[in-house]
Formats: C-alpha cells, structure tokens, sequence
C-alpha cells in the first residue's frame, strides 16, 4: 500500500461515506478516521489483496465503532412493520430528495450492504467479506433493504409502526 | 422451469450474481410474473437514482486534510503508539513536526506555528533524549566508556565548553558512554550509565543556558521518566532515571558535588 493507491480510493470512499453517513462532514471525518487507521495498521496489509475491500472493511469497522458509542437515543424500528403489501409505482423515476431521505430511515446494515452492492457494485462476496458476514446474510440484507426503500419510497410507510387493520 | 425464484434470486438475477442457466430460467419465470418485473424495474432505478444522487462526489475536489491523511506518516501510528516513551515525546513532536509540515493534518493551528517559537524545557528535552536511547540494547551511545578521554575531547569541543562525565561508581552506576544530541539551538550531550541491574541513567548537559540564573535542584516527572535538573552558569543539567524520586535525589548530589569539585 502507497499514498498513491490511497488517494486513488479516496473519491469511492468519500462517495459510500457520504452515502452512509449521510452528513458531508461526518463522511469525511470518518473517512479520514479510516485512513488514519489503515496507515497505523499497515503491518496487517497483505500486499497483493484488494485495498477496496480492505478499506472499506475499516470503515465498516470504525462505524460500528462509532454506532456503538452512546448517542441519542434510538427508538428501535420494527422491520416487519414496514413490509405493507403495496401498490408498485408507476414511475420508475426516483426523486433524490426522496431517496436520501429514504435511505436515511433504513436500517444501518441495510443500508450498507445495499450502498456496497447498488453503488460501489461490489459482488455479494466482496461485500460479505468487507462485512465480514456470511453470503447467506448479505443476501437477506439486499432482499430486505431494497424492498424496504421502495416502500418508503412509495410513501406507504408514513408511520413505522402503521398495520393493517381488517 | 425447476425451484421456484426467491426474492435473494430477484436480486442475485439484477446484479449478475446467478448461473447463466439459472439465469435465464429466471428470464423465463419473470415473463410470467409481471408484479415481479415491475419491483425489479424499481430496484434498477434505485441502482441509477443511488448514482445519480451519490456520484458526484467522486468529482469532487478532495479536502486536503483527507489528501494529507493519505500521505504516509512519518511512522505508522501503531508503531508510535506501542513504544513507552511515546507519551512523553507526543508534545514535544507535535510542536516540532507539526510546525515542520503538518503531520497532524487537523492541528492547523499548531502547523502555523513558527519553528522558532518553539523551545522545549530543559526536563523534556532530557526526559525525552532518555526515554529514546536508553531502550536501545545495541546502540544505546555513539562513543562507549572504553573511549572516554575521545568523548570527552570530541563532546567539549562540539560543545565549545569542557564537559566531563561524573564517576558514579560509589552509587552503583558505572559510565556506558555518550553522545551528542540536538538542543533548542545547538549540540547538547548525554552521557549513559547503568547499574547492575540494567537500569539506565543518563545525564543531559546543555551549554544553551547563557543569561539564566542558577537553580537549586527541581524535579520533574515526564510520563515514567523522573528528571532531576539545574542550572549552573552556562550548563543547564537534568538527570534522568525511571527510578524513584529519592533514589535519583542521591544520585543528583552526587553529580553535582562532582561538577562542583572541578
């Protein structure tokens, strides 16, 4: 690993940081975090692996990190709650206000398995192995967080815990 | 038309992630299930509207705190971390390197600071000078007891004053060396001793010290470094141990009786 390299996946860590987080600032602290902690961890780099990969799983790393550290409070969502059955949109035009307020209420984990595969299109084994989770796992994580954003998206879910009455 | 198509496989079949096979029986079962179809087409245009909102951040221009945090530091961080003596010299390099070329990328105040401002107490620059060569088993002086007369020679006169080590011998410690060590504007020395036991002690003279009153002795404690250290005329010394104050305390009359006598 050299600078060069580094600065190479700079843009592409910014981008998912940014995507993740959310807050510009707050992505760039935590990509800077990442880098601080690549350089103190150089001995642990086997040259010749994937320096994306070995990037990102830092980053994955000190969010947990940082999602751990008492915060606000979080109320807790019930995932089930979301799965309403809805009517598909017609249009297949996104608005990106929408999106990122959309992405913003999923579930952190889904949200990153979602971003690592929709957006930097990382395999499901790059991602399970950035993760360090099972590929089993990265699946039901796609399959959950992409249809849950499209019912947020479809505004259905305007309450989480909103159900169905007969 | 063999097992049915999950939702993993809905997706698997939109990132490529299926057997050609599979994927094309897939194909086949989606012609049949347009409620499917219609979810997939939307989960493609979350991939495009994901771009759409997220990828011009790669056209960004990058902050220069994150080009400098992908610069190589002087040494990695857990190098740094890991040695006892990194405590002590954290300030002391932070002054030093920062104002030098920002190596802390945040610490912007400090790397605006200019390099002249800064000048290190007599006990750091001791406690730090101790706690960086007295670790160190091969090379722990540049010239060895073997050679005294040489070091004294070469450190007077890098010096520009006559320097001699003190004979600590009745208290324990006998002379390993010396060397000649960067000051807050020129060369200092540092003589090493050790005991028995392998405890090292070394005593830093500095001849940087015109315009200053004399001191009675003072004590200082950097991280697990004990310093105890005063000024006499020209020659500022501090002895350096990580041994206890009142040990230290002996050795220091000691040295200064000898310094005295000559």
């Amino acid at each position: 690993m050299d600078s060069a390299a580094l600065l190479a996946e700079l843009p592409r860590l910014r981008r998912y940081a940014r995507a993740l987080v959310g807050d510009r600032m707050a992505a760039d602290d935590l990509v800077q975090d990442t880098l601080e902690r690549a350089w103190s961890r150089l001995d642990r780099w086997r040259p010749g692996s994937d320096l994306r990969t070995w990037l990102f799983a830092i980053m994955h790393n000190l969010r947990i990190d940082q999602m751990r550290r008492p915060t606000v409070e979080c109320i807790p969502i019930d995932e089930d709650a979301h799965l309403l059955p809805v009517r598909a949109s017609q249009s297949d035009r996104i608005e990106l206000d929408n999106l990122a307020a959309a992405l913003a209420r999923l579930p952190e984990e889904q949200r990153a398995v979602l971003l690592l595969i929709s957006l930097e299109e990382m395999s499901y084994a790059e991602v399970a192995a950035t993760l360090g989770i099972p590929l089993g796992t990265v699946m039901s994580r796609l399959s959950r967080g992409r249809e849950h954003l499209r019912q947020i998206l479809a505004g259905d879910t305007a309450s989480p815990r909103l159900r169905v009455v007969r | 038309m063999n097992a049915p198509v999950t939702d993993s496989e809905l997706n698997a079949f939109l990132d490529g992630e299926l057997t050609p096979a599979r994927r094309a029986e897939v194909e086949l079962w989606l012609a049949g299930h347009p409620e499917a179809l219609v979810r997939l087409e939307h989960f493609l245009a979350q991939r495009e509207a994901l771009h759409r909102l997220f990828d011009p951040v790669l056209d960004e221009p990058l902050p220069e705190a994150l080009r400098e945090a992908a610069q190589a530091p002087v040494r990695s961080a857990g190098w740094w971390r890991r040695q006892p003596w990194a405590q002590i010299a954290a300030g002391l390099l932070v002054a030093c390197v920062g104002a030098a070329g920002g190596w802390f990328a945040r610490d912007r105040q400090v790397a605006t600071a200019p390099i002249a401002a800064v000048s290190v107490p007599l006990p750091r620059q001791a406690a730090v000078a101790h706690a960086v060569f007295s670790p160190d088993v091969k090379r722990p002086v540049e010239i060895r007891a073997e050679q005294e007369d040489q070091l004294v020679t070469w450190l007077s006169r890098r010096l520009g004053s006559p320097v001699r080590p003190p004979h600590l011998g009745t208290l324990g410690f006998e002379l390993i060396g010396g060397r000649l060590l960067p000051g807050n504007s020129g060369p200092v020395a540092q003589f090493m001793y050790h005991d028995g036991a392998g405890q090292r002690l070394t005593l830093y003279v500095s001849t940087e010290n015109s315009g200053k009153r004399d001191t009675a002795f003072r004590f200082a404690q950097e991280g697990p470094v004990n310093v105890f250290y005063w000024i006499d005329g020209a020659f500022g010394y501090a002895l350096s141990a990580g041994i206890p104050k009142d040990e230290l305390a002996k050795v220091a009359t000691e040295v200064h009786a000898q310094l005295e006598r000559r």
